[in-house]
């Protein structure tokens, strides 16, 4: 097989108060793939999230094993730079990633700091926003948008380095029923691969053929998406519940 | 800068001074304020002709009159303290209106009194004809160090932000019975306020996280 997008290999972290978040996290994604990372409250997937690009590691703080690949380059000091524009990641809170005065600035302000000026750099925002269906909101106060917006603008920040994995942080959270169906959409329309981190598992079903379930800092299945839903000991053994009424098994047309 | 405007002091309008770069008006506005502290109290003409000055761009610029004046209120708490000098300041006493005061203190409030309102009047003009965006880059035209104008602009963005977590905090108090004006209920205003600072300063780390995600190497990239 080609070489994976994200590739963790016996991943384990404690943070420097000795409270251990990983246990030796083995994770492979591939070219094109769209994986759910599921699991409780507390089960490491930020302390997870946060080594896909370097922002924590072993060198930062705390004590950690293991390696984590990016198609190829390893994160490590050397190369943060290309590490941070091959790994994207959309945090949870838009207030937390859109900091400047307008969207144009916020989603400019990564492919900026890779070197890109002028009329590219314009281009790069523009395409970003038009994949969002922003592009009209390119001038306004990021704060003045409704958190769905500012949810989009906060994917175009991201897509505008154009990384190689999309790394989503509960994407769905917070969202009204229309916003969550219309990044839906846009996620699926993106041509990247996601890793997305959620709760919300009908969003996973949805959108993601594969889950990975994270359980106290170690990996406790990797499947299809629709076999870790069905599979009630697995589920209640994990903390995690369909919402009620909600069955997989009754949903005739799912996306493979 | 289409629809949207950043904050409450501006005033939208297309009018010369709407339109001069921002770093001209921030060298008028210090060049003007210097001036007026500069000038000797007893030079009267001087404070008309400055007062005419402002009144003229005030004019210009469109903004009305009542726009500014219920946003002077910034002034108040100088305001009191001009007016308490000519009672509690020493020297040989007057009689204005049938009250004894003293003189150089009368000579004192008022002098505080007109530059201050001068100043304020001045800043407000600035700030109702200047989009804050605008105010930053003339800030970094002007050469201010990157690191003050980075920190200014992260201000303007997250006032709101932090405005509205502490209404949202208020409200919480409120609805379980707790008056944030009684000062029976003050060690919980304190309280809420730390824990408001404390969710501010973890705001701010998780934006570095953000920011250093996209390659942030210490510089805003212009």
């Amino acid at each position: 097989m080609s070489t994976p997008v994200l590739d963790v290999r016996g991943l384990a972290f404690a943070y420097p108060d000795g409270h251990q978040a990983l246990f030796g996290v083995d994770l492979h994604v591939h070219q094109g793939e769209r994986v759910a990372l599921l699991g409780p409250n507390g089960a490491g997937k930020t302390t997870l999230v946060l080594h896909l690009n370097g922002i924590l590691s072993a060198h930062t703080g705390g004590h950690g094993a293991g390696s984590v690949t990016v198609s190829g380059l390893p994160v490590g000091k050397e190369h943060f730079k290309e590490i941070r524009r091959r790994v994207g990641i959309v945090f949870q809170d838009p207030d937390d990633q859109l900091f400047l005065g307008t969207v144009r600035q916020d989603v400019a302000f990564g492919p900026a700091n890779l070197g890109l000026k002028g009329a590219a750099l314009d281009r790069r925002v523009m395409d970003a926003l038009e994949r969002v269906g922003m592009a009209d909101f390119v001038d306004r106060p990021p704060h003045h948008l409704s958190y769905g917006q500012r949810r989009r603008v906060a994917v175009a920040t991201v897509l505008a380095m154009e990384p190689e994995i999309l790394v989503l942080d509960e994407p769905s959270s917070n969202l009204d029923p229309a916003s969550r169906r219309e990044l839906a959409d846009i996620l699926r329309s993106l041509d990247v691969t996601v890793l997305m981190v959620t709760h919300d598992l009908p969003y996973a079903l949805e959108l993601c053929p594969r889950s990975v379930v994270l359980s106290e800092g170690i990996v406790v299945a990797d499947r299809s998406t629709f076999d870790v839903l069905t599979d009630e000991a697995l589920m209640s053994a994990h903390r995690l519940e369909l919402p009620w009424g909600f069955d997989p098994r009754r949903i005739d047309s799912l996306p493979r | 800068m289409g629809a949207g405007h950043g904050h409450r002091l501006f005033f939208h309008g297309h009018s010369l001074v709407h339109r001069a770069p921002a770093h001209l008006k921030l060298l008028a506005l210090l060049g003007f304020m210097l001036l007026v502290v500069a000038t000797p109290r007893s030079w009267h003409a001087a404070y008309v002709v400055a007062a005419v000055l402002l009144l003229a761009v005030i004019t210009v610029s469109r903004v009305p009159v009542t726009y500014l004046a219920p946003r002077m209120v910034v002034e108040v708490p100088f305001a009191i303290f001009a007016v308490l000098i000519p009672f509690i300041a020493t020297g040989p006493r007057t009689e204005v209106l049938g009250v004894t005061v003293s003189e150089p203190g009368l000579q004192a409030g008022v002098a505080l009194l007109v530059k201050g309102t001068l100043g304020v009047l001045a800043s407000l003009t600035l700030a109702a004809t200047t989009e804050p965006q605008d105010l930053l880059r003339g800030l970094q035209r002007l050469r201010m160090p990157d690191l003050i104008v980075q920190i200014m602009g992260f201000m303007i963005r997250y006032l709101d932000v932090v405005t509205d977590e502490l209404g949202r905090m208020m409200t919480a108090l409120r609805s379980r019975g707790c008056d944030p004006r009684s000062p029976r209920h003050w060690p919980t205003l304190a309280r809420s306020l730390g824990a408001l600072f404390i969710r501010s300063y973890e705001r701010g780390e998780r934006v570095h996280l953000a920011m250093l995600s996209r390659g942030y190497d210490g510089k805003l990239p212009s």
